[in-house]
């Protein structure tokens, strides 16, 4: 009996949460055919909140992985005191919820910034949002790999009369480039998803800072279900085709999880 | 690469790291507290400040079992046995973390809502899901169905079956096995995926706001309430929220931080290989995505 009871439950479960869900997400973004879908999809309103993801997400994954590499190699390679709260402070952005993460960046770089740095409602202020939430892969996928480093080629290199630079660039680089490659592919989904950081700070000014995330939000909040679901299928396609990336290039060079 | 580039490096990556992280996390602190303790105790008591936060614990208490008990027994199916469609079981299992959060709420409606799926049938029985409490049940444990497996998938895989079929063949009944063999080996990964799984569920916001109506004092959460306190320039309740809920992160990541580098079950770097693939594939990554991703 407990044999089947079990598994049967599982798989309900899964099926109330995800499985039908993801099955009418499909369905009702091709209610009336591939027309309905393009039509969704091709809108102005739609094209310009998918452009903005995409090109945000692309800049924030390509900055965290740079940001990313010279923290990893702060927290491996120095030393100071208070590296183990440094090291602590990466994953703040992990447990943070993401609305917080968003009304912390609305107090430092909003209209009342200390700073006098106002990015609120602007394209600056989706890119802080990003940068937050995605920091943690980026440090984290590849701070493993350069732990592990041969650091014996570095110096047989050095002592051979090759200059920092040389180094970095021969012998580091290619070997923690798959590793910030994986990072900066789970950065790129994850801020291709990304709503409650941004929500606050973006403003969702239509053809400016509003992205797909926002876009959806408001079509569901206008009963424009079939228009959500097909803007939704797209970032879902977007996500599994570069969660099967990071996959093949993990396989590929064996690259250690992010956290 | 010492030497000259040390400091400079070390300058560029801590600058990065206050101005981006923790500058903004502690203003939120300093803000909520500007106007004394009691300004900020006087908002988050009030009417809906207290709904919310009894909403959440309410969502909390229901959505974490419940999601428990399925990702011990999918990591049970999961490791110790062999079946077709066990990749898709796997991959389904992760699809919540992958996704926008918005997404998985739209999805839910489509199902659940009105005009979903199931819409009419349940309208018919006298039963709303969408814009009350059951969706914003769901769409919670939706959001945070991966963390028990993949705390527990692991060790349950590196532990292997041997006492279990041990304590089988002495006579124990499975549940007696399931007690006294296994649940003690997978007490801390277990204890891990709870904690993730209630900072997730606590911390919901995209998925939950689709689902809600975002009606103050009924179906508002605290993470909606804060919104709602930053939009309606209630910014004093928005900060009281906020500082519950950061300090609800800190201590997960106390708790989770500190297990972690202490001694755990099993080694925490073969994390989420099911057996499936395990066997054949000597790369033991498979978790796509990094476990903490509240979104």
């Amino acid at each position: 009996m407990g044999r089947v009871v079990g598994p049967a439950l599982a798989v309900t479960y899964l099926s109330l949460l995800v499985v039908l869900p993801l099955a009418a997400l499909f369905s009702h973004a091709f209610s009336s055919g591939w027309s309905s879908f393009w039509n969704a999809v091709s809108q102005p309103e739609a094209v310009a909140a998918l452009k903005l993801t995409l090109l945000s997400s692309l800049a924030v994954a390509a900055f965290n992985g740079v940001a990313g590499l010279v923290i990893a190699w702060v927290l491996v390679r120095d030393d100071f005191r208070g590296k183990s709260l440094v090291n602590a402070v990466i994953d703040l952005p992990f447990a943070l919820p993401t609305i917080v993460a968003g009304l912390t960046l609305l107090t430092l770089y909003g209209p009342n910034s200390p700073f006098h740095l106002n990015v609120a409602n602007t394209r600056w202020g989706i890119l802080f949002a990003l940068a937050f939430v995605t920091l943690p892969f980026s440090v984290r996928s590849v701070q493993p790999v350069l732990a592990e480093l041969d650091r014996e080629t570095e110096e047989a290199a050095a002592s051979l009369g090759a200059s920092s630079g040389r180094v970095l660039w021969r012998i580091i680089l290619p070997s923690l480039a798959p590793a910030m490659l994986a990072g900066a592919g789970l950065a790129f989904a994850r801020a291709v998803g990304e709503y409650g950081s941004v929500v606050l700070i973006s403003g969702n000014l239509p053809f400016k800072t509003e992205v797909a995330s926002s876009w959806i939000f408001s079509l569901s909040q206008s009963d424009a279900l079939g228009a959500a679901a097909a803007v939704s299928v797209v970032l879902v396609l977007i996500a599994l085709l570069v969660l099967l990336g990071i996959g093949l290039l993990r396989r590929r060079f064996d690259i250690p999880e992010a956290v | 690469m010492t030497g000259r580039w040390r400091l400079p490096l070390r300058l560029a990556a801590l600058t990065y790291l206050g101005f981006l992280v923790a500058l903004p996390v502690g203003s939120v602190f300093y803000r909520a507290f500007q106007h004394g303790f009691g300004a900020a105790w006087h908002a988050i008591s009030s009417p809906d400040a207290v709904h919310a936060l009894w909403l959440t614990f309410l969502v909390a208490l229901i959505a974490v079992p419940l999601d428990t008990v399925f990702g011990v027994g999918v990591a049970l199916i999961l490791s110790r046995h062999r079946f077709p469609g066990a990749w898709l079981l796997d991959a389904f299992v992760d699809l919540p973390l992958a996704v926008s959060p918005v997404v998985v709420g739209i999805a839910l409606v489509l199902v659940y809502g009105k005009s979903g799926w199931f819409g009419n049938w349940l309208a018919g029985h006298g039963i709303t899901i969408i814009f009350s409490l059951p969706g914003i049940v769901m769409a919670s444990a939706t959001v945070a169905l991966p963390y028990v497996v993949r705390e527990v998938l692991p060790v349950l895989q590196e532990i292997g079956t041997d006492q279990e079929q041990a304590a089988a063949t002495l006579g124990a009944s499975p549940f007696t096995v399931f007690r006294r063999i296994t649940l003690p080996s997978i007490r801390r990964s277990l204890a891990y995926g709870v904690t993730l799984t209630t900072a997730r569920v606590i911390g919901e916001f995209g998925a939950v706001a689709v689902v809600s109506g975002l009606v103050a004092g009924k179906t508002e959460t605290l993470t909606l309430f804060i919104q709602d306190g930053v939009e309606n320039l209630n910014l004093v309740a928005a900060y009281a929220g906020a500082v519950v809920l950061a300090l609800i992160a800190l201590a997960v990541l106390a708790v989770v931080g500190a297990g972690r580098r202490g001694p755990t079950d099993a080694p925490t770097k073969e994390r989420g290989t099911p057996r499936w693939r395990s066997r054949s594939d000597p790369s033991p990554s498979d978790s796509e995505v990094p476990l903490l991703s509240t979104t």
